[in-house]
């Protein structure tokens, strides 16, 4: 039995990253799903892979440290999320910078690739910071209306729920060739972020 | 009834289904060149035989020298394109691109042909000099377009998908035949490479 959910384990995270490769370029502006502000945040959050990718590799990080470090992320950057989320609604100017999605690719593709030994607070701080970042860009994108925050509210559940997944994923896992995997999942995002940056610079 | 056989064809039909359901839309034209997304991107390292001989030889070369090498050098080699990616898009010029990419294929598949095995730091330095060539290349031959993040995902997954594929070549360097066999690959991109670089001059 238990062998037969492992097995199918590569065929759903196949299935999920097509789905998330094939998302639609994300616009500023929040987009209706029809089912409330609710999902049309937790949709605005899924088609938007400058948002998943970091996420993912901060899950993954802490998930490599340990349940302890998966515990801190799980908590600070979702909150960190909807606090900058809060303050970027209030200004609702759009200020989104190529150069620092970039740079945050880069930073935590290549800590994640290196298997970096950070301590409890670095990795903390690292949350704080992308959640605040991250958080602010969504909401001054979404503009200000009166469903904004339940939208929030969604767009800060699926970031709970994406780290929840991805850490406890590399927490289990024990066999030294299953760490190296995540480590070359960092070492893709580290490289896209260097092309990014290019991207970014050339655009200038 | 739902047997183990059959159950395996099931969701590889819905994969496919899923897939083709996803499909981009069609244009009139076609866009040569541009970014528009993560399968353009998928596409690129995959349109040029040079690059595929010489990002296949990286993994035949990482197998044949086993662990920690395996995912030493499929890890150096993306990174260290990706940096002459950027140069390529930033407009920073790289002398003999062609020549270096040529002498990548000549070079690596010599080294799986011969079996050499340098220390790690070698190994890794030189599959990393000759990336910055395959990343320029590269580099230079993209205009912006929609969605850079999506194309240069598509672009380092498919350079990774080709370390894979040699790597998955390499798993037969366990056996005595495995690695002859694997010696006679490296030949082929050894000529590969030679004819590119006939090409090149020429």
């Amino acid at each position: 039995m238990k062998d037969a959910i492992q097995s199918r384990l590569p065929f759903y995270s196949f299935f999920a990253f097509t789905f998330v490769m094939c998302a639609i370029p994300a616009e500023a502006h929040l987009n209706s799903t029809g089912m409330g502000p609710f999902y049309d945040g937790f949709a605005h959050f899924i088609l938007s892979p400058e948002d998943i990718i970091p996420v993912i590799a901060l899950a993954l990080l802490a998930g490599l440290r340990g349940a302890n470090y998966g515990r801190r992320t799980l908590f600070v950057l979702p909150t960190a999320w909807l606090l900058g989320g809060l303050f970027g609604v209030m200004r609702s100017t759009s200020s989104n910078n190529a150069v620092l999605s970039a740079a945050w690719f880069l930073l935590l593709g290549g800590l994640l690739a290196a298997d970096a030994k950070l301590s409890l607070r670095v990795t903390t701080a690292l949350a704080a910071f992308l959640g605040v970042y991250h958080g602010y860009l969504n909401g001054e994108g979404m503009g200000q209306s009166a469903n904004t925050a339940v939208a929030l509210l969604g767009l800060v559940f699926v970031v709970f729920l994406l780290v929840a997944l991805a850490a406890a994923f590399v927490v289990r896992l024990r066999k030294q060739w299953a760490r190296i995997a995540v480590r070359v999942a960092g070492s893709w995002i580290a490289a896209s972020g260097l092309l990014m940056l290019g991207w970014a610079v050339r655009a200038r | 009834m739902n047997t183990p056989r059959q159950r395996p064809m099931v969701r590889e039909v819905v994969l496919a289904l899923f897939v083709f359901l996803c499909a981009e839309m069609a244009f009139a034209h076609p866009q040569k060149g541009e970014a528009v997304g993560f399968l353009t991107g998928f596409r690129h390292p995959l349109s040029g035989l040079d690059h595929v001989l010489a990002m296949v030889a990286v993994g035949l070369w990482g197998a044949q020298l086993g662990s920690p090498a395996i995912w030493v050098l499929p890890v150096a080699f993306p990174m260290v394109m990706a940096v002459g990616g950027m140069l390529g898009l930033m407009g920073v010029p790289l002398p003999w691109t062609e020549y270096g990419i040529a002498l990548s294929a000549i070079l690596l598949g010599a080294a799986v042909m011969f079996e050499v095995r340098p220390r790690l730091g070698i190994a890794a330095a030189l599959v990393g000099f000759f990336a910055i060539f395959h990343g320029h290349a590269h580099g230079t031959e993209l205009p912006p377009g929609q969605s850079a993040l999506l194309y240069s995902m598509g672009f380092v997954i498919a350079t990774g998908c080709l370390h894979a594929l040699g790597i998955g070549i390499g798993t037969v360097h366990r056996w005595v035949w495995g690695q002859k066999l694997l010696r006679i690959a490296g030949a082929l991109v050894a000529v590969g490479g030679t004819l590119f670089m006939w090409k090149a001059v020429a």
